[in-house]
């Protein structure tokens, strides 16, 4: 993150089934989601872009995403998925898996979320 | 290269470019390509199935393999299958699958000996892929499954015939993708939107 005062998060959703209905976006690691706002085109198995505006004044972010298709999932955590098929299964791995970590000077990496 | 000869061989590609733009009248309508030959399909349909569908007439042990894999695949997966440096592993890792690292080999893990003789048929040795011929495979997929204890007898002779007999032992811990069942709780739910995992405090 570069500068403070309006920015914009732009991300892709994909499904194997179906298309992208609806992004929702946490800056928060998790505690409050909203809706991003998908834009372009969406079809069926096909990357969608999403975006979603907010204000940064330096502010500590963790940043995930969870996406839902045309046939009612909602994409699992990584802890769901886990309980499910163990810590051993490599493929179909779709669950949310980290956050992307903003520092307040701006520096951005890859954590994982207990 | 002489002039003349690359001005030969211009000519040729040129020819066999023109040949194959005169198509089959199915072909015809982008005026693109042809169709494949049957010889062609042929060479290409080289899977071999589960159930034992596309296994070539042929034969070998796994004592003819042992010799054929030190030559051509001990390099990259050991004299014993164990894999050298991050070449995979073939052999071993018995009982292994509920450790912290599983190792999973032809062993351990796979449901079907037709794998083995389907990816060697198709792509070893890596480099050199499809220079094997099917007594070749025949043999090396003996050895490997001696080297895994699956055949236990190194003179027996594993053909097309008999290959169905062969029973892995992890087969029966495989089973159909059943996502739509076990994972229903995915499908058609409200997450959390606001306030998620946060704790109410008492008043």
């Amino acid at each position: 993150m570069k500068h403070k005062g309006r920015n914009v998060l732009s991300g892709l959703a994909w499904s194997g089934r179906g298309k992208i209905t609806r992004v929702d976006v946490t800056l928060d690691g998790g505690r409050n989601w909203q809706e991003a706002r998908i834009d372009g085109l969406v079809l069926e198995k096909s990357l969608t872009r999403f975006y979603v505006d907010f204000d940064w004044q330096g502010q500590e972010l963790m940043v995930q995403s969870r996406a839902h298709n045309s046939t009612g999932y909602v994409q699992p955590t990584k802890d769901e998925l886990r309980k499910v098929r163990g810590v051993d299964s490599i493929y179909h791995n779709n669950g949310i898996p980290s956050a992307w970590l903003v520092r307040a000077n701006g520096e951005t990496e890859n954590v994982e979320i207990g | 290269m002489s002039r003349s000869a690359k001005f030969a061989l211009s000519g040729a590609a040129l020819v066999a470019a023109l040949t194959l733009v005169a198509a089959p009248a199915a072909a015809q309508k982008a005026g693109l390509g042809r169709e494949a030959t049957p010889e062609e399909i042929k060479a290409w349909d080289i899977s071999v199935r589960p159930d034992g569908k596309g296994l070539p007439p042929g034969k070998g042990t796994a004592s003819q393999g042992e010799q054929i894999f030190i030559a051509q695949c001990a390099t990259c997966h050991g004299d014993f299958g164990e894999g050298r440096d991050r070449w995979p592993v073939l052999a071993g890792g018995m009982g292994s699958l509920t450790h912290d690292r599983p190792e999973k080999t032809i062993g351990s893990f796979w449901p079907d000996a037709s794998t083995v003789f389907d990816y060697i048929r198709r792509a070893m040795p890596f480099g050199n892929a499809q220079s094997l011929k099917p007594d070749e495979i025949y043999a090396l997929t003996a050895y490997l499954l001696n080297l895994n204890e699956v055949i236990k007898d190194p003179a027996f002779e594993l053909n097309e015939k008999n290959f169905a007999s062969i029973k892995m032992p992890n087969t029966a811990n495989f089973y159909d993708d059943d996502r739509e069942v076990s994972e229903k709780h995915f499908w058609n739910r409200k997450p959390c939107m606001k306030a998620c995992g946060v704790r109410r405090r008492r008043r």
